[in-house]
């Protein structure tokens, strides 16, 4: 599968990620690459075979409904870039003109 | 107190509980150690003296007082991955620089239970992506064996400070395998254990399906010891398997006559450096020589592990890393709007493997390529753990080289992430497949550089691993630390 600057802009837009032109470039190559490796994979037949998402089944994992100690306020907020009372600051989310 | 470094953890704590050393001496030597060596290794990102002195303190207090327990006063390198409330925790990153964990990871927490000392954080690949300890962000540590050498990754700096005499152990993580690839390149011992026997609880993620924690140590006795320390259940972690964890120590020292190894003919293909061959040969006629049954097996799958794993761990590992957004903790870059924010935060935060494993994790999940191959992956790897499920039916353990080589040269396959990927082939299956893997000391190749042979065992059966290593080790006799850090 041929992988395109586009296709590895787009995806670094998914991923919230701003590339330099020259990653774009590197990326696109590598990744390439890479992917024409992992191809080899569809030759498989996989057929009627259940996918592996935990190696070892543990299912129905409950505890006691009861409290219990956790992080405190000000453990949480202990390492924000910004803070405003209790509460973590962030940049506008919807632009106002 | 040079004598120290030959002996294992089982005999610096009778020294201690005697009174011929106190857990003050032996921080210091391992801190004045550092001092000397670690210019040279690089394998410490950062030293916690204070912290560190106050624990020793804390245990000689203590052993006066009569307490006992198989780490009491023992200090440690932590690999920089594990939250140690109030201490810096970075992953090597610097979207994480200057980040104070607010809580202890459930395997802080169980080495403070029995109080260990806490030297310092070492230093490993950035969030774990590597095989060589290149990808910090921080320094490149070096092979104590070959200075020239890398020293494995991702838990480098872990492997390096044991293989340097720089720390009694060290705790590390495998994703693929992180602990026994550098254990096996700087000639120490490093177990993997059963996904789910170690709680995760406190480990900052890469892959969650596949990532476990395990101990770096100078020998197999101080690997049952840590493990039996950090091992079992923790409500916390709702993939920790509920089963009571043996005395691995107690069951160390018996016989593996009648023991059946497997040998898989997928392991010994073309690319194997032939010393790293016959160094593996030779362990297998010595298992032999001890009773043990070599069962000849097949792996039929193997080919496709490592492309399986790329797919599986680059996916877990966008969605991971998915949190590093400049909003609750770490570094930020302001931006116009917060779209932008994130994208100047991880752009200026992540390194150039972290950023080239987002991008081809986020696109085999992406609409369009997910069932080719996500979703492929997913069933190959099912094939993968059925392959050792029926192995299993027919011998005990496994037994494979490690690595196919001994130690790369700094710089020799940071250009090609390729290359780098495949040189986790032999470690990579067992993380698909959830099982225990060890990498034990086997010997050196012509240019003295450590060889170590991966042990793999069933589910939940490290013990019978750590027997078959403490036979090799007892025969062998490899040597863990170089002369020249010595002395």
């Amino acid at each position: 599968m041929k992988i395109t600057k586009e296709t590895v802009e787009y995806v670094a837009h998914l991923g919230r990620l701003r590339l330099e032109p020259h990653e774009v470039e590197l990326y696109t190559e590598q990744l390439g690459r890479i992917l024409d490796h992992m191809d080899a994979l569809s030759a498989l037949n996989t057929e009627g075979i259940e996918p592996t998402s935990h190696a070892i089944p543990v299912s129905c994992v409950l505890r006691e409904d009861a409290g219990r100690e956790s992080l405190t306020m000000e453990g949480s907020l202990q390492n924000a870039p910004e803070r405003k009372g209790n509460f973590f600051k962030v940049p506008p989310i919807i632009e106002v003109d | 107190m040079e004598r120290i470094l030959d002996l294992n953890i089982v005999e610096v704590r009778k020294l201690l509980k005697k009174g011929e050393i106190s857990s003050v001496d032996l921080t210091r030597f391992y801190l004045e150690r550092i001092k000397k060596y670690d210019g040279a290794i690089q394998s410490y990102l950062r030293t916690t003296e204070e912290v560190a002195m106050a624990m020793a303190e804390d245990a000689d207090g203590r052993i006066r007082a009569g307490e006992d327990g198989p780490l009491l006063g023992i200090p440690f390198g932590i690999k920089d991955i594990f939250c140690a409330k109030g201490m810096e925790t970075t992953c090597a990153s610097q979207i994480l620089k200057g980040f104070i964990a607010p809580y202890d990871a459930t395997v802080i927490q169980r080495l403070k239970e029995r109080h260990f000392v806490h030297l310092g954080r070492v230093n490993m690949d950035e969030f774990a992506m590597g095989s060589s300890t290149e990808n910090s962000s921080f320094q490149t540590t070096k092979n104590p064996w070959d200075l020239t050498r890398i020293p494995g990754g991702s838990s480098g700096g872990s492997a390096a400070a044991v293989a340097g005499g720089l720390c009694a152990a060290s705790l590390g993580t495998d994703t693929g395998g992180s602990i026994r690839q550098p254990a096996g390149l700087c000639g120490v011992v490093g177990m993997k254990p059963t996904y789910g026997r170690v709680s995760r609880y406190g480990l900052i993620a890469f892959a969650s399906s596949l990532d476990q924690i395990g101990p770096i140590t100078r020998n197999v006795t101080d690997c049952a010891t840590v493990l039996g320390a950090i091992a079992g259940y923790d409500p916390m972690d709702s993939t920790s398997i509920p089963q009571p964890v043996p005395d691995y120590l107690a069951l160390l020292g018996r016989d593996i006559k009648g023991m059946k190894i497997g040998v898989a003919k997928e392991y010994f293909v073309e690319g194997i450096e032939p010393d790293v061959k016959k160094a593996v040969a030779d362990s297998i006629a010595l298992f032999e020589k001890h009773g043990a049954i070599v069962v000849d097996i097949t792996l039929p799958h193997t080919e496709y592990a490592v492309s399986t794993y790329y797919i599986i761990c680059t996916a877990e590992a966008s969605s991971n890393l998915a949190r590093y957004d400049g909003v609750k903790y770490g570094l930020r870059v302001d931006g116009k709007d917060i779209i932008d924010m994130y994208k100047k935060t991880r752009m200026k935060g992540f390194g150039q493997e972290v950023k080239r494993r987002i991008i081809l994790g986020t696109y085999v999940l992406s609409s369009g390529y997910y069932d080719a191959y996500y979703g492929q992956a997913g069933k190959v790897r099912t094939l993968i753990r059925r392959d050792f499920e029926e192995a299993f039916t027919r011998c005990d353990i496994i037994v494979t080289p490690v690595s196919p080589t001994t130690a790369f040269t700094i710089g020799e396959k940071a250009e090609d992430p390729l290359q780098m990927y495949l040189s986790d082939i032999f470690t990579i299956p067992v993380n698909l497949a959830g099982l225990p893997g060890m990498s034990v000391p086997c010997g050196f190749d012509r240019a003295g550089l450590p060889i170590g042979l991966q042990i793999i065992g069933q589910p939940l059966d490290e013990a019978r691993m750590l027997q078959a290593a403490f036979v090799l080790e007892s025969e062998k006799k490899v040597k863990t630390i170089p002369d020249s850090f010595k002395g």
